[in-house]
This record gives structure tokens, C-alpha cells and sequence, in this order.
């Protein structure tokens, strides 16, 4: 039995990337001042400050830089932030693989699970 | 400019009760404001300035200064969780040094426990104007597995383990054992720590503090009235603060904000970690001392899980006691918000008020160290040193 997910909140800034996700994308912000990516994303560029944020499609590859278990929880999940393969380090979960087997450094890969109100939220799963 | 020697704290006062069903938040925030204001020796009508954070109902000062009909010429209100009371210490301090104030009363209070939230294992409701909601709330972070992925990134990166973290809550209950009004007075093992249930990897049950109703106040006053005052003279001399976050994504999640708040304090007050007698240490989850031990250069970075262990916080044991009123993790954790008794319990120290079983000998400088909110995303940290004259 899987987690009920909390559907995301979906705000002007946001709307392309859960646009995108509706497709099966998934969607980084890059600057095109700076050329770097930053997360979460926003309209304003963290690094720089530039306005010319720009939506690309990631690789949706990364490791798992830490994680938990959340064993006292109706459905146990497991926690994690993920290090993408374009730079930035992400908060998500660990779905699809059994829990005690994780480690840090694992390669990871995107997936999609649908929220309680059926937006794809991105996940990963080991590669 | 330097708050250095320009406030006392002549009052603290921490609520005796854990469990307040029959009170509310703003009846708490006035019982401990008056504790500590008869503690000082000072009456309502001494204070002109009123310091709170994001526990204090509605907006904060207008509402608990007409409450507690207090007239006021300075009023703060700052959020930065469990470690506001410590920040809002050196607040107090910086108001009173630009004579924006005389006495200035601190308060805080809540009842989760009657209130029946989930403090540890359940996500906390957003304002979805944050706008780190919606890269958060469908993940179900919760303040057990954030702390808990600090944990394993620390033990990955360092080699630290579940029992040297256990070691955290033994010398807390060493200490808790003394304290009548703790939560959980009973001395545990590193053996109890480590059978008790898992909550988050690898944090257990006993890795995590108690949550408790109740709340704490503090009054801090110009030089010269705390010398007309009949109380032990306790000076702040030093104070610093830091707010961390994720950085757009580029983190390092083994060491917080007290890497900065600490140095900023320590400069200021003109003393070394070796000088500090006794430390109140903001123990939210074991994980959280050893990581801010080693920020604030009681050890190497990496080092802390070999420092906490084989009862070196323990009064009268180890080197450096610390949290001798239970702490968080044993005696109190009013509001879900553990800065205020971090302050609290250190003045009892520097007063020579502490129980006589962990009274530190001759402790004439102490330091509160406090780290509010979330250390797997975006934490405020506060130290603040304090000098008995």
C-alpha cells in the first residue's frame, strides 16, 4: 500500500514544470546568465539574480547524497535528497526498490508518482 | 559597536507544567512573564520592551502586550523557531544598548502535547506562499527523517554511530534524573537508546526529545538596574547568529549554522570554546548536539561522535557538561521550540541554581546554543555567551 502524496503547490513560477511533468519531463530551471542550474526552482535566478531563467529537460539521473526510512508511518517511505547529474541536489523520495537495501551514492532515476489529485510528482528509483 | 557588558539577564523562569490542557497559549505567556519578572524582582510596569516569536498568538506584541496590559516603547517579534529565544536574548541586548529599552521580557509558550500535534512524525501545514512548498509537502518531510538524513550523512561522511549518538541522551538522563519536573526522569543506557523503536533511520525513539505543553520567559535590563537588583549578575558578553538553507542546491548537510553563529559569539565575547564552563546545547534530536559541538569548535569537525560518547557531557563526569536540566530530550521542549530553556538552564548554572547533582563548580561562563527549525533544509542558529559577574 503506497503513501497518499500531498499534491504539490502549483504557482505561476511553477506551472511549466508540472506542465512539463504531465508529459512525463522533467524539468530543471538553468540560468542563461550564469549557465548553472539551481532547486527548487524559482522565476529569479538564486546564483546571480538574473531574470533569464530558463526551463530544460534534465537527464532525471543523480545519486543519493542521504536518505532515511521513515519506519513510524501508516505506509512506510523513504526521504532523500538526490544529487542530479547537472549539479543541484534535490529533496524527493525513493520508491520501487526495497528500503533496506539503500545506500548513499546509489545512482538513482526519475520517476513519476501521481499526487492525490493525479499531478506526476518527480521521484526516483535505483537506476 | 558590541552588545559586550551592556544587558543582564536578572530574571528566568521556566513553567513547571509539561502538560497544560486547561490553560491557553496567551494565559502561559503571561504565568511565565510574571515568574520571571518576580524572579528579577522587577513588576510588570518596569517593562518597556517585549521580544516574542512565532508562538506568541496572532501577531505577537499587540496582542500579548494588551493582555498582559503592558506598556511598551520597543517590541520584536523574529522567527527563527527553537532558536528564536536565544537570538531574541541578543536582541534584547542590542535594543537595550541603543537605549531603545530598560527591561525587555521574552516569553514563549505553547501546548502541543494538549493540542495533540504530531510534532516529530508527521509534516507540519504550510503556508503555500512559501515557496519551498511545493518542493516539499508531497515528500512528507518531517522534523524526525530531516534530522534523521543529517544522521546518516554525518555517520557516512565520519564513521559516526547509533551508539555514540545514544551517548547524547544518556548524559541527558543523567542529568533529568534530578530534575522533578522533567518529562523523563528515568536514567537510560546506550543499550535502551539504541532497542528503542526506530522512528527515522538511524534515529530511534530515545534519539528524539520529549514534546511538551509549557514555556519559559526571561528578563533582560540595563547595567545599572541589574545592580540595584538582589540577583547574581549575569552579563551577556557575546552573541551570533546565522540563518541556513539549501543554497539553491548546493548543500552540505553534516555541518549548520552554528559554524557561523558560533565564531561571531565567541570573537565577540573574547573567550575559546576551552574557557566555557557549562553548555546548554539545543538538543531537538541527538544527532543535533553532535553536529553543533563540532560547529562551534568543542571538537573537530567529524569528531563529535567520539566526543559525546562515555558520558563526556555528564556533570561531574565529563568535560563538558551540558544540559543539565534534562534538556530537550529529557526534561522540556515547550512549544515544540527548545531555545528558550537552553537560556534558561544556563543562567541557573551561571546562578549557582542549577541542582546541586550537576551544579558546575564555579561556573562563571556558560554559553546556549540553539538551532530552530529544519537542519535537512533551512535552520536559524543562535549562540549566545554569558559571563557571571
Amino acid at each position: 500500500m503506497a503513501r497518499k502524496i500531498t499534491p504539490p503547490v502549483v504557482t505561476v513560477e511553477t506551472q511549466a514544470f508540472w506542465d512539463a511533468a504531465r508529459k512525463g519531463r522533467f524539468m530543471i530551471p538553468i540560468c542563461a546568465a550564469c549557465c548553472r542550474a539551481h532547486w527548487y526552482p524559482r522565476a529569479i535566478c538564486p546564483f546571480c539574480g538574473s531574470d533569464k531563467v530558463e526551463w530544460r529537460e534534465a537527464a532525471g539521473k543523480g545519486a543519493i547524497y542521504t536518505f532515511s526510512v521513515m519506519r513510524r508511518a501508516k505506509d512506510p517511505y523513504v526521504i532523500a535528497h538526490v544529487t542530479l547529474e547537472e549539479g543541484p541536489t534535490l529533496l524527493t523520495n525513493i520508491v520501487d526498490c526495497d528500503f533496506n537495501k539503500l545506500r548513499i551514492g546509489q545512482p538513482v532515476t526519475v520517476v513519476f508518482k501521481e499526487a492525490e489529485n493525479g499531478t506526476p510528482v518527480p521521484m526516483f528509483r535505483p537506476a | 559597536m558590541t552588545i559586550k557588558g551592556k544587558a543582564y539577564i536578572a530574571g528566568a523562569f521556566e513553567h513547571p507544567t509539561r502538560h497544560a490542557p486547561d490553560k491557553t497559549a496567551a494565559q502561559l505567556h503571561a504565568e511565565v512573564a510574571l515568574g520571571a519578572l518576580a524572579d528579577a524582582g522587577l513588576s510588570r510596569d518596569d517593562v518597556d520592551g517585549y521580544f516574542c516569536s512565532g508562538d506568541a498568538p496572532g501577531p505577537g506584541p499587540p496582542s500579548m502586550a494588551e493582555y498582559m496590559n503592558l506598556k511598551l516603547r520597543h517590541a520584536e517579534s523574529t522567527e527563527l523557531g527553537g532558536a528564536s529565544y536565544v537570538v531574541l536574548a541578543a536582541h534584547a541586548a542590542a535594543a537595550i544598548a541603543l537605549g531603545k529599552c530598560n527591561v525587555a521580557l521574552i516569553t514563549l509558550a505553547g501546548r502541543p502535547r494538549s493540542e495533540g500535534i504530531a510534532t516529530g512524525t508527521a509534516p507540519r501545514s504550510r503556508d503555500p506562499n512559501q515557496p519551498e512548498a511545493g518542493w516539499e509537502a508531497p515528500y512528507a518531510i518531517t522534523a524526525a527523517n530531516g534530522y534523521a538524513m543529517c544522521a546518516m550523512r554525518h555517520m557516512h561522511e565520519y564513521g559516526t554511530t547509533s551508539a555514540q549518538l545514544a551517548w547524547v541522551k544518556v548524559a541527558a538522563s543523567h542529568h533529568a534524573q534530578h530534575n522533578p519536573h522533567a518529562m523523563l526522569p528515568e536514567v537510560v543506557t546506550v543499550a535502551d537508546v539504541l532497542n528503542s523503536p526506530m522512528i527515522a533511520d538511524p534515529l530511534h525513539r530515545l534519539d528524539c526529545c520529549v514534546i511538551s505543553d509549557g514555556g519559559g520567559a526571561l528578563v533582560v535590563v540595563r547595567p545599572e538596574i541589574a545592580k540595584s537588583l538582589r540577583r547574581p549578575l549575569i552579563k551577556i558578553i557575546g552573541a551570533g547568529e546565522a540563518v541556513q538553507h539549501l543554497g539553491g542546491g548546493t548543500f552540505d548537510l553534516t555541518t549548520s549554522g552554528a559554524a557561523r553563529s558560533g565564531p561571531i559569539a565567541f570573537a565577540e565575547a573574547g573567550v575559546a570554546p576551552a574557557d566555557i564552563k557549562y553548555a546548554s546545547i539545543y538538543d531537538s534530536f541527538t544527532i543535533t548536539v553532535v553536529i553543533q559541538l563540532e560547529d562551534l569548535g568543542f571538537c573537530a569537525k567529524g569528531a563529535g561522535g567520539r566526543f559525546v560518547a562515555d558520558g563526556n557531557l555528564i556533570a561531574g563526569v565529563g568535560k563538558l557538561p551540558f544540559n543539565t536540566d534534562g534538556g530537550g530530550l529529557c526534561n522540556n521542549h515547550p512549544g515544540n521550540r527548545g531555545g528558550m530553556t537552553k537560556v534558561i538552564e544556563a543562567v541557573r548554572q551561571l546562578c549557582g541554581e542549577a541542582h546541586p547533582a550537576v551544579q558546575v563548580k564555579n561556573c562563571d561562563l556558560a554559553l546556549a546554543q540553539g538551532t530552530g527549525f529544519q537542519l535537512a533544509t533551512r535552520h536559524g542558529s543562535a549562540t549566545l555567551i554569558m559571563e557571571r559577574e
